[in-house]
Formats: structure tokens, C-alpha cells, sequence
């Protein structure tokens, strides 16, 4: 993010003066693809889309890869509620992306380039497309770049809303416009993807990271966070704390520091409960996991996740088991219905909250839970049925008692669940809606 | 490659999958939505192995890799498969004793392999209409399990592409697209859906109540004509080997449900024989339009004039065998007989669904009587026959009727791809060449591949042909036509893998390898037939004497021709 609001998005002369396009012009002029893809490598950058999967790997593997063309697709679905960090980048600093895309196609042998973009980021589409004009105009895009004889050209695919087309695979049919469902993998689209070639897919603050990775160097890149996960994250903050927002952070802030400082502390100064991190299929992190370091793997080891970089704050007045029931009626609104754990599952989940939450759970009730999770969490086709109930296992391990208050006291102390309480109440009093927000 | 399941060391070879390497070792692993080569997509989630640094992966999909380790059970593998199951059960409604696929359904079965108990979950299911918009075909969407199976059928092996997944999460629905019904789409209806679904989420419109009424009214004079596939098949309704030839036992069986008559479609094949093998020689000697398509197939009929329009006529006039049997029926058979047309109800059994659809084109009518009034499927025919208590293979050996069940092998052939064209073949060739054949057998034309073609000499004229089976084979031999690429005479198209013998409304399961038998039975069938040439049958000279006139003459028009009609694509 490093040129947001420093620059004029719309004018490419301004990302020029700021060492635009410099990191193009070395790589397709001077350096070999392999050693591009070795800069990658020993930066250690991860990708910004969820997984954390090496970025440098993911390029090796595509290059690798035979097929008759190569495609480089830049995830720009953004469908996670309460993150909008692509979008700040694209509509703050759109050459960015499409500098890094041509590097990457450079890279990897590709000579096309997608961003699928979430439908409702009109300001971004629009940036985005001047930005590709003038790109072209300036030689900086097209045909036989610096004079290499590398092209490259880009193009824009507005998705059209589901939250599953965000998914590499269920991404990749809809731009071949087919219906957006997750393919069984492998094949994996490094080796099978668009149209059945070779397909490089990254996320837009992955890409972001590139060219100035290029041009500063794989060590300087390496001092940033932590050793496991370099680099920044950006967050986007949101809840009830003072100041919401976006944020770059050097990988590894804990969220307590993310909390306090640039929020800002908790509005009214209530007492903190939860933070969902990672966004609608991230655990629940409770007050003891707050100084927990926000990276990849120290999050993987509790059983949580960085995920898109969303955090969402609640305070005391949220009641665990209508959270995580808000979060079940949101997957069970976006599955795609594809495969049956998922499908089928999701719902029973919500139900079995449901029945909860209006005071009519039995202890069965959580040993259900656990074991229908699981059974998705193992056996569903993509991440997200498997990710769904991970709110689950979390409020179940840190906040098991909240439920036990449902089901034995019949009783919800903050008020939420009292009675039949539904989510249009809830949304009036300031709660987050997950389903609506997407 | 060498990989390792459940302990045990084996060979595999690249490009199979985890589900194909340990069958080839006798580990059957339970699968739901998987089809061979068609559905392979990993949606049911029910053959889920566990892969050693992969986790639970489903081995319908996954490939074999050397030195990979796989468990294909465990306790914690089968409770993951019956927790799924149990979910799709939950949103099965639980109807086996109502239900016609009951001791044939997949799910049934796989819940007897799993072990399922009791369902832990609430029951869910239900509330959709039916879809019963065509004459053929109905969807019961409170019984589909999404498996989607019926989807790559109808894509890849039939071409046509009218179903979808619409709608998402638990609401999704296996449809034709956005609330529309079979009848708004361009379904051609095959009923190859039907034979891919594992449960009864698709079935034949039952016609067995009319023919009941009708065979209960003693003012109607019943008629019926059983086709050529029907009979290698019925007999695996009642666990006979598939192909098992019982003719005899069916005519005998028909005979005790009430028809008055028990008539042959095999004659009516002789029939079209005739007049088509004629319009064939017409069209070799008049330039065209050339190649000539049999038109005996009703769902290549609907194919063509929704996707080929542009190709009609190419089509040969000749109604098909079924409803050239009820023209006949209705007017021949009627006056010599001295029957009113109109109290004569002409009912079928065919293997197939959309012969059900065919009977009620606008088009198959002569002088405002129907041609054909009840089509019956193989497995309708079955079930009346059940109700009925009839014992199948202790009943006597009947006869067809005289004149309408007067035969000869090449009309039984009908049944099996490439036997039109066989049959044809005979008969062409002895008009062109003047001479006899000496060995009735085109071997040329037979097999199962989905396109096969040949060149047979005609007294000099190479005359080129193709056969095709399978309506997802059409469009590359059209496109090869209509750019030149091929220059056939005559083509033969059936819509359904194997011919009619794997048509949609037979015995299920129709696999392959059943195919194959059926289709044995009916070469063994032609091969016992004392004539085995169509122009030979004694009885179709004789109506050409006394009651049509001339082949392909104005009478034979009226009654045995008909048109087409161009139709929308969906
Ligand atoms: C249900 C689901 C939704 C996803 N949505 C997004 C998304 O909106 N944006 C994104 O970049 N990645 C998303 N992903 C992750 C992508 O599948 C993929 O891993 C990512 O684009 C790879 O990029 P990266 O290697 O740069 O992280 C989603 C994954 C799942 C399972
Ligand atoms: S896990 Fe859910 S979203 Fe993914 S394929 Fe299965 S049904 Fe679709
Ligand atoms: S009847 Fe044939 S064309 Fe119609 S949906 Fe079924 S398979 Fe497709
Ligand atoms: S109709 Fe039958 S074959 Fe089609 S998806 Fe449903 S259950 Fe599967």
C-alpha cells in the first residue's frame, strides 16, 4: 500500500516518478524467468489469499507446468465480509497490480493476464481500466515490453456476487463462464486451470508485494515480520473498536497492539470478548489468545487463521453462540450445494444453533456439533465447506461455557438469544450481519 | 507404479485413479455420484480414502502417483462416510415401500453397505413439484440427491445439455434451467437420464392406468406390437441373464393380460424397410439430398430439429416402425378385419421413452385416427405383468398374430445399432445387384463404437455409410458433413448407446456390458429366422398387392410418411 494516497491512481505518471513499472523493465530485460522466480522464492512471500501458500513454489510449479498458453489471474473476488484491503490497493495503486501481473506472466510464460473483480467495486474497475489504457499507451503493456519481445496483455471479469467464486477453481469456470463451482483438485490450476492450461493464480495483495520485492531485494523483504511469514499484512479492522479501518503491519503484530493502537481501544471502553480473524471462516479468538502473534503459523498452531487479514472486534454484549450462528446462516446461504457436507451440513449446523439459542439445546446437542463439523471440515470439496465451522471448534474450545449456560440455565447473559430474538433485531442493535454484508 | 493400499503392495498404471487401482485388486469402495468416465467430480463425498500427507481425498478422482499410501478403511473413514450419508438421507424422503426403484436404488443399497441404522437428523425434504410437462418423462426433484449424474449424461453422452445445477447450498436443484420444465427446454427425451440417475428422481411417465381402462372396455378392440429390444430385456426383470431371448414367453403373457391381439413391431420394420431402402435408391438416382438419415429414432428426430434444423430434409419421410404398425393397424388390419378405426386402440411396447412422445406428435395421425393411442416402456410392461402374478418362464410358448406378426429377421434387428442400416443393406443390395447375397451378415456395420463407417459396393456404386449411437456422436459426423469433410449416402442414427436395446426405457440398470448381451440376442434371433430380408416378407407383398399399390406410391405416403418440423434450441 505503500503508494496509497500518495499518488493520483488515475495518472500513471505519478506511480511512474515513484519507480513504477522499474522492477518490469529489469526483470523482462535483464533477468532470466527462473531468476525472477528465485527472487520470489527466497523473499519467502506467502500468498495474501487465505492459504498462505509459497508464492515463489506456486510460480515454479506453473512455469513448470506444460501447456499450449499460460494464464496469469490476479483474485480480485474479495468476497470476505469485512475486508476491502484489495480494493484499497486497486483503487489507490492499480499499476501495482498490473506491473506485478506482467512480471509474473514474464515469469511463468504467460502473455494474458486476468483480474476478476468483485462486481460491486465499480471505482476499482474503473481505475483499473484507465490504468491499462495508459499502461498500453506507454508501451508498459501490449506487445515486445522494453523492447524484450515479451507481451503481455490484460483483461477485466467482473464476478457477479457469490462469495464461493473467490475460490481458485469455482473463479477460474466463471471466467470461462460456466456456473462458479470449486473443482475436486488435483488436477490444481497450476498444472489444469483456465481452459485447461497452466494458470497461475494470486491474490491482489500478493501481487501487490511484487515488484517492489524486485526492486528492493529478497533480503529487504526478509527483515520485514517474522522469519516463518515475511513481509506485511494489511488488515482491515472493524467491530467495536474506536477507529476502523485498513492497516499495513509488519507480519506478526499481535492483535492486542492492533487493537489498542491503531484502534484505538474498544469503544466505551467495554470489556473485549472475541475477535473473529481471518474473516467468516476464522476461528474466535478469545482475551488469552490476544497477544498471540498475527502470522500464518503462530495462528495455524491454535487452531486459527490470518486469512484475508480481516478482524473483527466484539465486545462483551455479543453472545458466543448467536455469533457463531450468524456465521452458520452465512455459509448456509453461500455453499454452492455442490457436494454433500457442505451442502447438507451447513444447515443442520445452523439448526443445531438455532435450536440452541432459543433454549431448547441438549448436551447431545454440542457433541453433534463437534462431530458434524469435523465431518466437513474432513471431507468437503473445497475450503469452504471444510473452513466453515471453524468458529465452531473455537467458541466450543474457548467459550464452551457460554453455550452450557444456554443449555442448562436456559439462559443467554448478554441478552441476545433471549427468547426468539432473530437476526433482523440483532441488526438494528448494531450487530454484525454477515449475510448481508457480502 | 507401485503404490500401496491398505498394506497391501500393487501395480497401477499413470492416469488411473486411487477408485479404478484398487478395484483391479478387488477393494471396492463405495462411490454414489461417480459414473465411469462420464461423472467423475467428487461431489457425494462417499469414496473417501485416506491419503498418507494428502488427508481425506475422494478416490473416484484422485490419481495414482508411485509410492502413494492409501487406507481405503478404518473406523474413522466409515464414520465419515455414513455421517454423509446419513445427511443425504435426511433429505431423501424415506418412501421404499412406495417406491418403484425400491431393491433397485443405489442409495438403498449403499445404505445396507454402510450400515446405516437410524439417521441422525431430522427429516428435510420435499415440497417440489413434480415435473410431468412431458409425455415421456417426469422429474421428482424431492427424491434427487444432487449427484448430478443425469447432468454429464445428458451433456457428454447424449449432447443435448438441458440440465443443470441451479440454485445453491441447500436449495440447490438438478434442472432444466431457471424454472423452467423439460417441456421449455430442448430435451429430446431419451430417458439415457433416467438410466443414470442411482434413485427414482427420474422415471417414465406411467401409462399403465390407460392400457388397464382400455383393456377393461369391451367396446375396444386392443391391439398390441411389441418392439425388438423389448424382447431381450424384459426377461432381466425377472432375474433372468441379461439378452435371454423370450419372445415366445412375452406373446403368451400379453395374451393373459387381455390384448386381442398380439401383434409385431419387427413387421412394421420390414415395412420400413421397404419404403425407406426405396427412397434410398431414389435419392442415389435423383442427386439427393444425399446422405439420406433413418428417421426411426424419435429422439434423433427431436435432436435434429432443435440443434440441425437446417438439415431436415435429410431425413427420410418414413415414419418410424412404431407408428407405421398403427397406420397400418388403423386402416389395413381395420377394413379386413371390418373394425371401426376409431374403436381399434393401438398400444405399445417399446424400449424406449420418447417413442411416448412420438405417438403424440401432431404429425402421426391418418384421417384424424391416432396411429398410436398407449405407449408402454419395457419396465411398465413389467410391472403390469407383476401385478399380475404372472410367472414368466413357467407360461407356454405363444405366437405372434397373422398378419401383423408375420417377420423376418431383418426387421428384429432394429433393435441394435447398426441393424437398420443391415437390414437396409440386404434389401438395397439385391435390388441394385439382382443377385442373391451370399452371406446375409454386414459385419462391417456391426459393433458398439459411438461412429463407424463403411463403403459397400452396389453394382459398382461405392455407396458410403455411417452409423451413429449415442446423440453426443452426431454433431461431429454433421459437421463433417455440412463442411465437406465426408461424403456419406445413408446414416444411421440411434439415439441411445447400443441402439434401442439401451434405450431409456429399459430394464435398469443398462450398462455396457448388458448392452452387449442384448444385442447378442437379437443377432442370435435374426440368425434362427427361416427369411431373414425384409422384401421377402410374405406378408408385406402381399398388402403392396392387394391394398397399397406401389413402394412409395400416394397411399403408402398418406399412411406410412410424414414431415418434421424446425424447433427452437435451449
Ligand atoms: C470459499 C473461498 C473463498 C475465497 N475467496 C477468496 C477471495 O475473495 N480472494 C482471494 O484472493 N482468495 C480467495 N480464496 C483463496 C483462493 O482460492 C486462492 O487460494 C488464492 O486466490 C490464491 O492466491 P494466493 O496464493 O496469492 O493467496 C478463497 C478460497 C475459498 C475456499
Ligand atoms: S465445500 Fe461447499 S462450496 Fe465447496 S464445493 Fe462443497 S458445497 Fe460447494
Ligand atoms: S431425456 Fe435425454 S435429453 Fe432429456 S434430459 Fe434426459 S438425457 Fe437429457
Ligand atoms: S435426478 Fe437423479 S441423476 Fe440427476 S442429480 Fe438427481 S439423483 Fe442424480
Amino acid at each position: 500500500m505503500r503508494n496509497c494516497g500518495h499518488i493520483d491512481p488515475e495518472n500513471i505518471k505519478d506511480y511512474i516518478t515513484r519507480d513504477g513499472y522499474q522492477a518490469l523493465g529489469t526483470v523482462v530485460t535483464e533477468l532470466k524467468p527462473i531468476e525472477v522466480i528465485e527472487i520470489i522464492e527466497q523473499s519467502g512471500l506467502r500468498g495474501r489469499g487465505g492459504a498462505g501458500f509459497p508464492t515463489g513454489l506456486k510460480w515454479k510449479f506453473t512455469h513448470q507446468a506444460a501447456g499450449k498458453e499460460k494464464y496469469v489471474v490476479a483474485n480480485a473476488d474479495e468476497g470476505e465480509p469485512g475486508t476491502s484491503k484489495d480494493r484499497l490497493i486497486m483503487e489507490g495503486d492499480p499499476h501495482s497490480l498490473l506491473e506485478a501481473m506482467a512480471i509474473a506472466g514474464y515469469a511463468i510464460g504467460a502473455n494474458t493476464g486476468y483480474i476478476y473483480i468483485r462486481g460491486e467495486y465499480q471505482l476499482a474497475i474503473k481505475r483499473l481500466k484507465i490504468a491499462i489504457a495508459q499502461a498500453k499507451e506507454m508501451g508498459l503493456l501490449g506487445e515486445n515490453l522494453f523492447d524484450s519481445g515479451f507481451n503481455f496483455e490484460i483483461k477485466i471479469r467482473e464476478g457477479a456476487g457469490a462469495y464461493v467464486c473467490g475460490e481458485e477453481t469455482a473463479l477460474l469456470k466463471s471466467i470461462e463462464g460456466e456456473r462458479g463451482e470449486p473443482q475436486v483438485k488435483p488436477p490444481y490450476p497450476t498444472n489444469e486451470g483456465l481452459w485447461g492450461q497452466p494458470t497461475l493464480i494470486n491474490n491482489v495483495e500478493t501481487l501487490a508485494n511484487i515488484a517492489v520485492i524486485i526492486r528492493e531485494g529478497a533480503e529487504w523483504f526478509n527483515e520485514i515480520g517474522t522469519e516463518g511469514c515475511p513481509g506485511t499484512k494489511v488488515f482491515t479492522l472493524s467491530g467495536d473498536v474506536e477507529n476502523e479501518g485498513i492497516i499495513e503491519l509488519p507480519m506478526g503484530t499481535p492483535l492486542r497492539r492492533i487493537i489498542e493502537g491503531f484502534g484505538g481501544g474498544m469503544v466505551d471502553d467495554k470489556e473485549f470478548k472475541v475477535a473473529q480473524s481471518g474473516g467468516s471462516s476464522g476461528g474466535c479468538m478469545p482475551k488469552e489468545l490476544l497477544d498471540t502473534p498475527m502470522d500464518y503459523d503462530s495462528l495455524a498452531e491454535i487452531g486459527m487463521t490470518l486469512g484475508s487479514g480481516a478482524l473483527l472486534v466484539m465486545d462483551e454484549t455479543h453472545c458466543i453462540v448467536d455469533i457463531a450462528k450468524c456465521l452458520m446462516q452465512f455459509f448456509k446461504h453461500e455453499s454452492c450445494g455442490k457436494c454433500v457436507p457442505c451442502r447438507e451440513g451447513n444447515k443442520r449446523l445452523y439448526n443445531r444453533l438455532d435450536k440452541i439459542s432459543k433454549g431448547e439445546g441438549e448436551l447431545e446437542d454440542l457433541e453433534r456439533l463437534r462431530d458434524l463439523a469435523d465431518t466437513m471440515s474432513k471431507t468437503a470439496l473445497c475450503g469452504l465447506g471444510q473452513m466453515a465451522p471453524t468458529s465452531i471448534y473455537t467458541t466450543l474450545k474457548y467459550f464452551k461455557d457460554e453455550y452450557l449456560t444456554h443449555i442448562e440455565d436456559n439462559n443467554c447473559t448478554t441478552g441476545s438469544c433471549r427468547g426468539l430474538v432473530d437476526l433482523e433485531v440483532q441488526d438494528k442493535r448494531g450487530g454484525k450481519d454477515y449475510g448481508n454484508n457480502n | 507404479m507401485e503404490i500401496i493400499i491398505d498394506g497391501q503392495k500393487c501395480e497401477a498404471e499413470a492416469g488411473q485413479t486411487v477408485l479404478e487401482a484398487a478395484q483391479q485388486i478387488g477393494i471396492k469402495i463405495p462411490t454414489l455420484c461417480y459414473l465411469k468416465e462420464v461423472n467423475e467430480i467428487g461431489a457425494c463425498r462417499i469414496c473417501i480414502v485416506e491419503i498418507e500427507g494428502k488427508g481425506y481425498q475422494t478416490a473416484c478422482t484422485f490419481p495414482v502417483s508411485e509410492g502413494l499410501r492409501i487406507k481405503t478403511t478404518s473406523p474413522e473413514i466409515r464414520r465419515l462416510r455414513k455421517l454423509n450419508l446419513e445427511l443425504i438421507l435426511a433429505n431423501h424422503p424415506q418412501d421404499c415401500l412406495k417406491c418403484e426403484r425400491s431393491t433397485n436404488c443405489e442409495l438403498q443399497s449403499l445404505s445396507k453397505e454402510l450400515g446405516v441404522e437410524k439417521v441422525r437428523f431430522a427429516q428435510d425434504s420435499g415440497g417440489y413439484k413434480l415435473d410431468q410437462s412431458t409425455p415421456s418423462i417426469v422429474r421428482d426433484y424431492n427424491k434427487c440427491i444432487k449427484c448430478r449424474r443425469c447432468v454429464s449424461v445428458c451433456e457428454k453422452v447424449q449432447g443435448v445439455k438441458a440440465l443443470y445445477p441451479n440454485q445453491r447450498s441447500f436449495k440447490a436443484i438438478i434442472s432444466p434451467g431457471y424454472k423452467q420444465e423439460l417441456k421449455d427446454v430442448s430435451c429430446v427425451l431419451c430417458g439415457q437420464c433416467i438410466h443414470a440417475c442411482p434413485v427414482a428422481a427420474i422415471k417414465e411417465k406411467d401409462d399403465t392406468e390407460r392400457v388397464w381402462q382400455v383393456l377393461n372396455d369391451e367396446n375396444k378392440h386392443v391391439v398390441l406390437q411389441i418392439a425388438p429390444a423389448v424382447r431381450v430385456a424384459l426377461g432381466e426383470e425377472f432375474e433372468l441373464p441379461p439378452g435371454t431371448p423370450i419372445t415366445e414367453k412375452i406373446v403368451t403373457a400379453c395374451r393373459r393380460l387381455g390384448f386381442d391381439k398380439i401383434f409385431d413391431t419387427v413387421f412394421s420394420a420390414d415395412l420400413t424397410i421397404v419404403e425407406e431402402g426405396h427412397e434410398l435408391l431414389a435419392r442415389l438416382k435423383n442427386d439427393g439430398p444425399l446422405p439420406l438419415f433413418t428417421s426411426c429414432s424419435p429422439g434423433w428426430i427431436k435432436y435434429i430439429e432443435h440443434f440441425h434444423s437446417d438439415l431436415l430434409d435429410h431425413l427420410s419421410s418414413c415414419k418410424s416402425p412404431q407408428q407405421m404398425f398403427g397406420a397400418l393397424a388403423k386402416s389395413y388390419y381395420a377394413e379386413t378385419e371390418g373394425i371401426e378405426p376409431e374403436n381399434i386402440v393401438v398400444v405399445s411396447i417399446m424400449p424406449c421413452t420418447a417413442k411416448k412422445f412420438e405417438a403424440t406428435r401432431e404429425e402421426m395421425e391418418v384421417n384424424g385416427n391416432r396411429d398410436i393411442d398407449i405407449v408402454l416402456t419395457t419396465r411398465e410392461l413389467a410391472r403390469m405383468l407383476r401385478v399380475c402374478g404372472v410367472d414368466l418362464m413357467k407360461l407356454p410358448a405363444g405366437e405372434f398374430d397373422a398378419p401383423l406378426g408375420i417377420t423376418t429377421g431383418a426387421g428384429d434387428i432394429f433393435g441394435i445399432t447398426g441393424g437398420v442400416m443391415e437390414a437396409a443393406l440386404r434389401t438395397v443390395y439385391e435390388e441394385v445387384t439382382e443377385n442373391e447375397l451370399e452371406k446375409l451378415e454386414f459385419n462391417q456395420v456391426r459393433g458398439f463404437e459411438g461412429v463407424r463407417e463403411a463403403s459397400i459396393d452396389l453394382a459398382g456404386q461405392e455407396v458410403n455409410v455411417a452409423i451413429i449411437n449415442g446423440l453426443g456422436n452426431v454433431d461431429e459426423v454433421l459437421t463433417a458433413i455440412k463442411e465437406g469433410e465426408k461424403e456419406y449416402h445413408f446414416v444411421e442414427v440411434m439415439s441411445c448407446p447400443g441402439g434401442c436395446i439401451g434405450g431409456g426405457g429399459q430394464p435398469i440398470p443398462t450398462t455396457e456390458e448388458i448392452i452387449v448381451q442384448r444385442g447378442k440376442g437379437l443377432y442370435d434371433i435374426d440368425q434362427a429366422k427361416e427369411i431373414r430380408k425384409s422384401h421377402e416378407n410374405p406378408i408385406i407383398k402381399e398388402i403392396y398387392k392387394d391394398y397399397l399399390g406401389e413402394i412409395g406410391g400416394q397411399k403408402a405416403h398418406n399412411l406410412l410418411h410424414t414431415t418434421y418440423q424446425e424447433r427452437d434450441q435451449y
